[in-house]
């Protein structure tokens, strides 16, 4: 299924992806469908955590995850509105492997008037390297949080 | 960087208490430029304020993944601290609570170790702008020790 509001998701997503911090991170944007995107985290020497054996550090990780959660909401939306990460949990798998690149599916699995609740996953191929689960607080344009 | 060379960082860093050179040798540290210093025996942990850390360019914002890869350092060397030498501790889960757009200004953070065994520790982690008492993100995690 596509997108609810195409033109919309294409100028959020845009955005997203144009944040000084998702830059500084090289995070690409890699597809959506109705309640899912997958984001893209190149490998660079930027994001290693430990230098001994080149692995990713975690924090690249968690803002991979946090920023593919956040945007797989805005597929469901029909105009653009603000959202805030209330709580994010993520149960980092296995290392990811130095040299290749992490991929995020993450999927909006229930939206209500006021929240958003979202799951993803963090992946190198087959290979299963993160578990985030999120809410969000939804922020109508006038409406405050 | 070989183990050696990072044990001999680590070292010199605990010996001098000057931290600089050990956060430069960790390039995640780098990137988002956290700093880490010894006052009057207690750890300190700074991310001093930078564009390339927004997340959010109308608020603007921090971004909440570097607010979570910072707290997750201050939790990593903490724990390397309670101890004379051994190896980096592996983040095995972290759950962070985001109470407060943070702010496009230094961020503070400091870990509590609420159990330490042999192999896991439990950490509390709590992250403010001016004021301890109003904090913009709490977390909790494990990591493995060995």
């Amino acid at each position: 299924m596509a997108v609810t509001n195409p033109k919309m998701f294409e100028q959020l997503w845009r955005w997203f992806m144009d944040l000084p911090h998702c830059k500084v991170l090289g995070i690409e944007y890699v597809g959506a469908e109705e309640g899912v995107v997958e984001l893209r985290l190149p490998y660079s020497e930027g994001i290693v955590g430990n230098p001994e054996t080149g692995v990713v550090h975690g924090g690249a990780v968690t803002t991979l995850i946090d920023t593919t959660s956040g945007t797989c909401i805005y597929t469901l939306l029909q105009e653009a509105e603000a959202v805030a990460t209330l709580d994010l949990r993520i149960d980092y798998l296995r290392p990811a492997i130095p040299g290749e690149d992490i991929v995020c599916r993450a999927e909006c699995y229930r939206l209500t008037d006021q929240i958003a609740f979202t799951r993803a996953v963090a992946y190198q191929r087959e290979r299963e390297v993160a578990h985030g689960v999120g809410t969000f607080m939804r922020t109508k344009a006038g409406n405050g949080a | 960087m070989t183990h050696e060379e990072m044990k001999h960082c680590w070292e010199t860093a605990r010996a001098s208490g000057d931290y600089h050179a050990l956060m430069q040798a960790i390039p995640y540290a780098r990137t988002i430029g956290m700093t880490m210093e010894e006052v009057d025996g207690q750890l300190r942990f700074t991310l001093p304020f930078r564009q390339s850390n927004i997340g959010n360019v109308l608020l603007p914002a921090l971004h909440g993944g570097v607010i979570g890869g910072f707290l997750e350092n201050v939790a990593i060397f903490t724990l390397l601290a309670s101890h004379e030498t051994r190896s980096v501790p592996k983040v095995v889960d972290f759950s962070i609570d985001y109470l407060r757009s943070g702010r496009p200004q230094d961020l503070s953070g400091r870990c509590e170790i609420v159990r330490q065994g042999k192999r896991v520790a439990n950490v509390q982690l709590m992250a403010w702008q001016d004021d301890p008492d109003k904090p913009i993100a709490s977390a909790r995690a494990h990591f493995l020790l060995a």
